[in-house]
């Protein structure tokens, strides 16, 4: 088969149990499955660009305020996220310090850019590299998750250590800010969809 | 007719490819840009079921029992998996309680609970009750299973606190661990081709 789209078919193809059928035979509904076709994302672009700008909003209280608050023997130290890892790395934990590096510090910093710059390059039609743009938007989508890590670890502090005075760890405002700009940047890239990057592609 | 039922498209550049037989362990792969298509898999029908039974046991284990403990100054604490939800409802962050709960237990259940359920009747020969229902709702679900990051966050936890206190695991832990090997296992052995392939399916009904 020589390179054809989807679309310079006219075929419809289902997201959800990838069967394919002739555009316009189903009425707008996937005739196995039953879920909405469409070609392309429906608003991809600026879907996505609205959320990544609502991610980015949080970005700030996220890592201003703090996400936790340790009260050892009746003192509170709170917590950013990066001041939790630089305790780590103080403790001398490295891999585990380094893996909190990664998942919170620079994954959503990376998702966030990559997103942005895949949504630029999509809107200003480039028709530069598309095989490595999609393999970088396919790496972004699977590593965006692995930010939750901190609000996890959150969750099982405050549940665990409320000793009152002696040792009780809250929950800070940054938490909830950082969550949001996970799951925010997740629905970005949810909204993004690649085949707009083949698009323009093809137009050369 | 309109259902070509020989072509497959790929998701992520939309080229068209016509759809061959794999040999056992291979994956299908876009010519264009190297997306996944599809992947020949044996006995995923039975994996599957064996796999969400067993996962659906560990489940239990993992949320019935205490998940570590903690001990400091001579006063110790227990928690269990649901206990974080809790605490943050409690002190005020209903948001993260929701989320918590939806991405650590409420969403891997669902998860083994639909693919027991779309198994189950495909493996006596016959239609699952709101099939169309129960499949596009395992797909949606999926990314929103969060159980092998919540590992992770349990390891930092652990770090956090082991200059600070003793900790030991209990029952939980352990049975939270297979437990995602074993999901980890169950979503990769799971073939949605089969499912719309099985006994007495025809598409559109």
């Amino acid at each position: 088969m020589n390179r054809m789209t989807a679309r310079k078919m006219s075929l419809d193809a289902c997201h959800v149990c990838d069967l394919v059928m002739e555009g316009g035979s189903s009425g707008g509904g996937c005739l196995r499955c039953g879920s909405r076709l469409h070609r392309r994302k429906p608003d991809s672009i600026s879907r996505a660009w609205a959320l990544l700008i609502a991610a980015v909003i949080f970005y700030l209280p996220a890592n201003l305020y703090p996400i936790m608050t340790v009260i050892s023997f009746g003192k509170g130290e709170p917590d950013t996220i990066i001041s939790g890892v630089g305790h780590l790395f103080d403790a001398g934990q490295w891999p585990i310090a380094a893996l909190v590096f990664f998942a919170s510090v620079l994954a959503p910093v990376l998702k966030i850019t990559i997103l942005a710059f895949l949504l630029a390059s999509v809107q200003f039609k480039w028709s530069w590299r598309p095989k490595e743009r999609t393999v970088i938007f396919r790496i972004t989508e699977i590593f965006g998750r692995w930010s939750m890590i901190d609000i996890f670890m959150i969750s099982i502090l405050i549940a665990l250590v409320k000793l009152d005075a002696v040792a009780t760890v809250e929950a800070g405002p940054g938490a909830t800010a950082f969550a949001a700009v996970v799951i925010l940047t997740m629905f970005s890239a949810m909204c993004f969809d690649p085949r707009l990057i083949w698009d323009n592609a093809e137009i050369e | 007719m309109s259902i070509k039922s020989s072509l497959i498209v790929c998701h992520e550049c939309d080229l068209v490819h016509r759809i061959r037989a794999l040999k056992r362990g291979e994956t299908a792969k876009c010519a264009r840009c190297g997306a996944t298509l599809f992947q020949e898999k044996r006995n995923s029908l039975d994996k599957v079921l064996t796999l969400s039974i067993t996962g659906l046991i560990l489940f239990a284990l993992a949320n019935g029992f205490q998940f570590m403990s903690f001990e400091l100054e001579g006063r110790s604490q227990v928690n269990t998996l649901i206990s974080g939800t809790f605490e943050f409802w409690r002190s005020g962050y209903w948001e993260l309680a929701v989320l918590v709960f939806l991405v650590s237990i409420l969403f891997p259940l669902a998860n083994l609970c639909l693919m027991l359920y779309v198994h189950l009747p495909i493996k006596f020969g016959r239609r699952p009750w709101k099939l169309r229902l129960a499949f596009r709702l395992l797909v949606a679900l999926k990314p929103w299973a969060m159980m092998e990051v919540y590992m992770l966050g349990v390891l930092v936890a652990i770090v956090k606190l082991s200059d600070l206190a003793a900790i030991a695991p209990g029952v939980s832990l352990y049975a939270f661990v297979c437990l995602i090997l074993i999901m980890t296992l169950a979503n990769a052995a799971l073939d949605t081709r089969l499912i719309w392939r099985g006994p007495g399916l025809r598409e559109g009904s």
